[in-house]
């Protein structure tokens, strides 16, 4: 396959704020960026041969050496593991012969893990060169083993293997007040920019993200940065959803496009920007090319470009920008950064991104639901969404919920919803603990199933993940601790450091060999982590061991095989390359069981 | 622990054993920098095991000072004698904290290197990988002491200096918790 690198660079008009989607196309020619290639865009794009090189070495899903030709992640949260997806990984593994992240001799296929894909609603999961495949059975996994074997190209597989299921089982205000394009638009125009903005403040709107501040505050720093003036100001909204257990985004979007797009459109009227950036993660390649059409036809409709509904003078369109495989993009400054096309390390904060953000000019980030739910406000007025909710959390939550239960996928609730009426509704049995809001948020114990979902009590980004009593929770947070892991961006010690040790220490405690002493560092690492991090990652990447110490205690004590202090390492295991060299046996070249 | 148990003795010395593990002696060098006060220290410790008394294998002591950390079997089995044999033992230096300068060799293969070091290195002919059950065999990594056993007291360095190694071991001698603030602290 021959790389036409001009043309690619060509289509993203030489602008090297689009690295990041100059790199994706590269790899989806190609399969990986090749030295070479790094060299060339670096020229041709006018920046260093280190700026290239150090955004391919960040990000997942782009790789400087070649992987397989038919390249193969499974989703590794824990609702995949739970469901089954490491018997079947091994599965695939042991039909191809590889360890896990290898490419096979004659460069077919590679198999490797990869964080949550926000199919938890029907994993197992995997990504094959990008392509979402849900529901994954041991059948499916021999299917897809002989398509690879038989060379069959992706877009022959059978289009069943490809399908996406949608399980919206619970609507209330957002999911089920329908919205005819441009009402929303119309309604913001002729109530006017400011008095749009006071509206959303007034209903009491805060963000869906999971942090919660307040929507119509951000518009309102937006619209007045740099005194009100002219500026190039910009709406961006986050949907890089890589929080595991999180899959409302997708719904969302699948479902509900017009409406996040009218709340973009409606925030770009408020704020005065004039054009909109959508960040969409990578693991959603399904909803590409419908988000496009969709955007092709409100253009059609005059609802973006020039003019939009008529207001001359709001002229306002909508670009897609696809993610590349990083969660800590969807902190809103690394977000921002990896539209600019650089790796996605957070920004010193302030200046916030509403006075400097892209391209160092006035941004609104939102996140997806945030701006479904301004549409709607625009529509109807504060008080529609006052009306339900509680008193510092006025609306509803859309919930992802997943794991133990009977009926796993979207619920929407109004906030202040019991944890226990989610569980009921969605069939869950002898529930032991819930993660709300992800490995980020709040794990509950089955004792506080009667706290409730607000930003008062138990806030949440969307995920809901179950797990019941024949769980074992260690195991669950240690997937968590391997997600953050794998989830630092490296930039700053305390998270590098602390999240890879958290990470060790409960694969010693899980495997049971663990002693008081880990469990007391973990205490103490955790802490730092959340003391001295740089961003939310850090912060919060102790929770769930911190969560789980406090109220899964004895699920570790019984795991502890000793209160003392042991090795950290197998001892005797530490010897046997040097055995082998040297092919000794004797008694000096092992330590005996006592001794380890 | 009642109060009779841990009933200090006021006039006995209190017993020090000193090693080096995987180090380069450099932390016992800086141990001998405190120059003329060895006198009066030689009046409040008593040396057991140490490379200055030449003592192999310490008895029951107060204090255990190791420098260096594990890059082999031997390495590991001297600190199990000293976990076992001292009240409060410290990791003194870098190598005892973090590998220090011997775990620059953990990115590679331990095989490859005593391959290239005894059979395909440059110069080398008729080469064999020495087997004598008499020789430590090398971990596959250099670990830091408290990766096998309970360390007390880290004392950072490369080496720690004169005046650090005085503070702390003027303090345990007097009975305080040892503390090196500001100036003393140094991680090079």
């Amino acid at each position: 396959m021959a790389l036409n690198l001009s043309a690619i660079v060509a289509r993203h008009g030489g602008d090297p704020s689009r690295l990041v989607q100059i790199l994706r196309d590269v790899m989806d020619a190609e399969g990986h960026v090749a030295p070479p290639v790094i060299t060339a865009l670096a020229s041709t794009l006018g920046v260093s041969r280190g700026q290239v090189e150090g955004v391919v070495g960040f990000y997942s899903f782009l790789d400087s050496e070649p992987r397989g030709k038919y390249r193969v992640l499974f989703s590794d949260n824990i609702t995949d593991e739970l469901s089954g997806g490491h018997e079947l990984r091994q599965r695939m593994l042991d039909a191809f012969r590889l360890e896990l992240g290898e490419v096979s001799r004659d460069g077919l296929v590679s198999i490797g893990a990869t964080s949550c894909t926000g199919l938890c609603d029907q994993g197992p999961a995997m990504l094959v060169n990008g392509r979402a495949i849900a529901r994954l059975t041991p059948a499916r996994i021999g299917a897809i083993a002989s398509l690879i074997r038989g060379e069959s190209p992706m877009d022959q597989w059978p289009d069943n293997l490809f399908v996406i299921d949608s399980h919206i089982e619970r609507k209330d205000l957002l999911l089920s007040t329908p919205l005819s394009p441009g009402e929303a638009i119309d309604a913001a125009i002729a109530r006017g920019a400011a008095a749009t903005i006071d509206e959303i403040a007034r209903s009491g709107l805060r963000g869906r993200g999971g942090a919660g501040f307040g929507t119509g505050q951000k518009w309102a720093a937006c619209a007045a940065a740099h005194g009100g003036g002219p500026a190039e100001r910009y709406v961006v909204c986050n949907a890089d959803e890589g929080e595991p257990g999180t899959f409302k985004d997708r719904e969302l979007f699948a479902h509900y496009t017009d409406l996040v797009l009218e709340g973009m459109t409606v925030a770009g009227f408020a704020v005065g920007a004039q054009k909109g950036l959508i960040y969409l993660r990578a693991e959603y390649p399904f909803l590409f090319a419908p988000l496009l059409a969709k955007l092709e036809e409100r253009r059609r409709a005059g609802l973006l470009g020039r003019d939009v509904r008529g207001a001359r003078g709001f002229d306002f369109d909508i670009e897609l920008h696809i993610g590349a495989g990083a969660y800590v993009c969807g902190e809103e400054s690394a977000l921002i950064e990896s539209l600019e096309g650089k790796r996605g390390i957070p920004r010193n904060r302030p200046p916030f991104p509403v006075t400097h953000g892209y391209k160092q000019q006035p941004t609104v980030v939102n996140n997806v639901e945030t701006l479904a739910v301004a549409a709607l406000i625009a529509k109807h007025g504060a008080d529609f969404l006052r009306a339900v909710g509680t008193a510092k959390s006025s609306g509803t939550k859309v919930l992802s919920v997943s794991g133990d239960v009977a009926r796993p996928g979207i619920y929407e609730y109004p906030f202040g919803v019991p944890v226990a009426r989610v569980l009921e509704d969605a069939g869950a049995r002898d529930t032991q603990a819930v993660q709300v809001g992800g490995p980020s948020g709040i794990l509950l114990g089955a004792n506080e199933l009667g706290r409730r979902i607000s930003f008062e009590d138990v806030p949440s980004a969307g995920a809901f993940m179950v797990f019941d009593t024949t769980r074992d929770m260690l195991a669950v947070v240690e997937n968590f601790t391997r997600f953050f892991a794998h989830e630092s961006c490296g930039f700053c010690t305390p998270c590098r450091v602390g999240t890879t040790l958290s990470a060790q220490m409960m694969k010693r405690l899980v495997a049971g060999k663990g002693s008081r002493r880990d469990m007391k560092d973990l205490a103490k690492v955790t802490q730092i982590m959340k003391a001295s991090s740089h961003c939310g990652l850090g912060h919060t990447a102790g929770n769930p061991v911190i969560d789980a110490l406090a109220k899964f205690r004895p699920s570790f004590d019984r795991k502890l095989r000793s209160l003392d202090v042991l090795p950290t390492f197998d001892l005797d295991e530490a010897l046997a390359p040097a055995r082998e060299a040297t092919a000794r046996d004797d008694a000096e070249a092992h330590f005996n069981e006592e001794e380890s | 622990m009642t109060r009779a148990a841990v009933e200090i003795p006021t006039k006995k010395k209190l017993r020090v054993a000193t090693t080096s593990l995987a180090g380069c002696f450099g932390c016992h060098m800086s141990l001998l920098d405190i120059d003329e006060r060895l006198v009066p220290l030689l009046e409040l410790v008593e040396l057991d095991a140490s490379p200055l008394t030449d003592i192999k294998h310490p008895g029951p002591c107060d204090l255990g000072l190791i420098e260096g950390g594990l890059c082999n079997a031997d390495n590991v089995r001297m600190l199990r004698v000293f976990r076992e044999q001292c009240k409060v033992l410290v990791a003194m230096g870098a190598c005892a904290i973090n590998g220090g300068l011997p775990a620059q060799r953990n990115h590679l293969d331990i095989r490859d290197c005593l391959q290239t070091v005894y059979l395909s290195g440059h110069g080398v002919e008729r080469g064999f990988i020495p087997n004598d059950p008499e020789l430590p065999l090398p971990l596959k990594q250099v670990h830091p002491l408290h990766d096998v056993v309970k360390i007390d007291y880290f004392l950072p360095g490369c080496p720690p200096s004169a005046e650090a190694i005085w503070q702390f071991l003027t303090d345990i001698i007097a009975g305080r918790t040892p503390h090196l603030g500001h100036g003393l602290i140094k991680y090079d």
